[in-house]
């Protein structure tokens, strides 16, 4: 489990990491925590002859919450997202998918701007982040855009960042009302069969605003439009809750694997869906 | 590919070797640096038998770039206690039988270690979920959890007589 070669460098600038990886192209990759990227070069997948770490940059650091708005730098880790108060208040549901992910050892190392930006279906963050309806700041030779992490994911391991961009951070509107991040996995470290991210809010006894989105169920993450619709403006009955289950359940595409055929994907696709819905009207 | 100079602290102590950027932080432990309890179960970030403590948390050593952990503070079960003193948590996996080959063990001490500093009262159910990433082929577990929650019993109440 021997990794080919590599040089390695370690700028202190967002700028000084745009301009190694734009110099020296494809042979370039960054690292942030590793976690997904380190096991796929132990396995000579990827044909990376530079490596650019981005622990040395200050400014990739740091978990802000100003007034509604809440910035996280893609360096942040998974176990910083747990453990931070400011988000516990601003966005629960954060830490409830973060506790989701791997184990204590990953977390710890992990970041969110890894985890987005990877491209694999398995993340977790990607389907929380559309949920949210979350948008990535990324910088490139030619400066800084936005994309909103709804219109982020292309295809597995493709997404909208050019090769010479970096994500430098994530934002999100603080949420209010009920929230779930369910998952369904077959052991602990182990990424979802299914999963699903749900936030609800409740006006009088209707349902003013909700999101649904999600994990693994495809080989993008998926925002459900018109399981969203089943429940906006709905008394949320057990008659409108199923039929959002329905929706979402129909909007998956997920394909065969080790973790089973479609049927049973789609199965357990409904089984946490419907969960998180539930839960979340329960704390709405 | 040139060799870097690969300056650590480990177990307290200032340490420099020379490694190719490639090599695995557990490599250079292991093979550089001579400390070899840190252990090589999967190789592939499953089985936690080769966690270190980098600067206050709990990693998994085969999943971390020796130049990824330059200028790093590393502490390994080395650091912990030594056959003449035992570390507590290493005292109450001898008494609760929290060991059977003992390949793990390492691993679950150094992280037992991490997961005791940041709750120092844990339930059972926050050392099972604290101790997740930490697989043992043989105790089946049960004797882990009670050696952890014994050693914080005492580490407490060790504390609350030096008060
Ligand atoms: C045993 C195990 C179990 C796991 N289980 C889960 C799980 O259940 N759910 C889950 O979501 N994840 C899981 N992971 C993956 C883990 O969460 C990763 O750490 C995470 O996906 C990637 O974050 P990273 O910081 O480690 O990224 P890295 O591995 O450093 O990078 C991943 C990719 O993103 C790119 N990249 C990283 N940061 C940036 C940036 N700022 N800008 C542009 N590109 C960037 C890298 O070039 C690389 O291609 C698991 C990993 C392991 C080892
Ligand atoms: S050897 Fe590192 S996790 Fe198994
Ligand atoms: S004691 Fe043998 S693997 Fe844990």
């Amino acid at each position: 489990m021997i990794p080919a070669a590599f040089e390695y460098h370690r700028p202190d600038t967002v700028e000084g990491a745009v301009k190694i990886i734009s110099d020296l192209g494809d042979e370039a990759r960054v690292v942030a925590g590793g976690h997904s990227l380190i096991p796929m070069m132990k396995l000579r997948l990827t044909g990376l002859s530079h490596l650019v770490d981005l622990q040395g940059i200050g400014g990739l650091k740091g978990i802000s919450v100003n007034g509604d708005t809440i910035t996280i730098g893609a360096m942040v880790t998974q176990h910083e997202l747990i453990t931070s108060k400011d988000l516990a208040s601003a966005a629960p549901i954060m830490s409830e998918a973060a506790l989701q992910i791997a184990d204590p050892q990953v977390r710890y190392m992990g970041t969110i701007g890894g985890n987005v930006a990877n491209g694999d279906p398995g993340n977790d963050m990607p389907g929380l982040m559309q949920c949210l309806n979350a948008s990535y700041t990324l910088v490139g030779p030619a400066g800084e855009r936005t994309v909103s992490a709804r219109e982020f994911y292309e295809a597995a391991y493709f997404t909208e960042r050019e090769d010479d961009e970096i994500l430098t951070s994530i934002s999100f509107a603080a949420t209010s009302g009920g929230f779930a991040y369910e998952k369904q996995k077959r052991k602990i470290g182990d990424y979802a069969t299914a999963a699903a991210a749900v936030l609800i809010t409740k006006d009088g006894g209707k349902c003013s605003a909700a999101s649904i989105a999600l994990t693994n169920l495809a080989d993008t993450p998926i925002y459900c439009e018109a399981a969203v619709a089943a429940l906006v403006g709905s008394n949320l009955s057990a008659d409108d809750v199923g039929a959002a289950v329905k929706a979402a359940v129909d909007a998956s595409d997920p394909s065969e694997d080790n973790r089973g055929p479609v049927e049973f994907k789609k199965h357990a696709a409904g089984v946490v869906i419907r969960c998180a819905i539930e839960r979340a009207i329960e704390r709405a | 590919m040139d060799k870097m100079h690969l300056k650590l602290t480990v177990n307290g102590e200032q340490v420099e070797t020379l490694a190719e950027p490639r090599e695995l932080l557990i490599h250079v432990l292991r093979e550089r640096l001579n400390i070899t309890g840190p252990h090589i179960g999967c190789e592939t970030s499953h089985c936690g038998a080769c966690t270190v403590d980098m600067d206050g948390k709990s990693v998994k050593s085969c999943t971390i770039f020796a130049a990824q952990a330059a200028g790093a503070d590393i502490t390994t079960i080395e650091g912990l206690g030594n056959p003449d003193s035992l570390h507590v948590l290493q005292e109450m996996f001898k008494e609760h039988h929290g060991l059977q080959c003992g390949f793990c063990t390492p691993g679950m001490i150094t992280r037992a270690h991490r997961l005791l500093q940041e709750n120092s009262d844990p339930t059972e159910k926050e050392v099972r979920f604290g101790m997740a990433g930490n697989l043992c082929r043989c105790t089946g577990y049960q004797n882990i959890i009670k050696a952890i929650l014994a050693a914080a019993a005492e580490m407490n109440a060790a504390k609350e007589a030096a008060q």
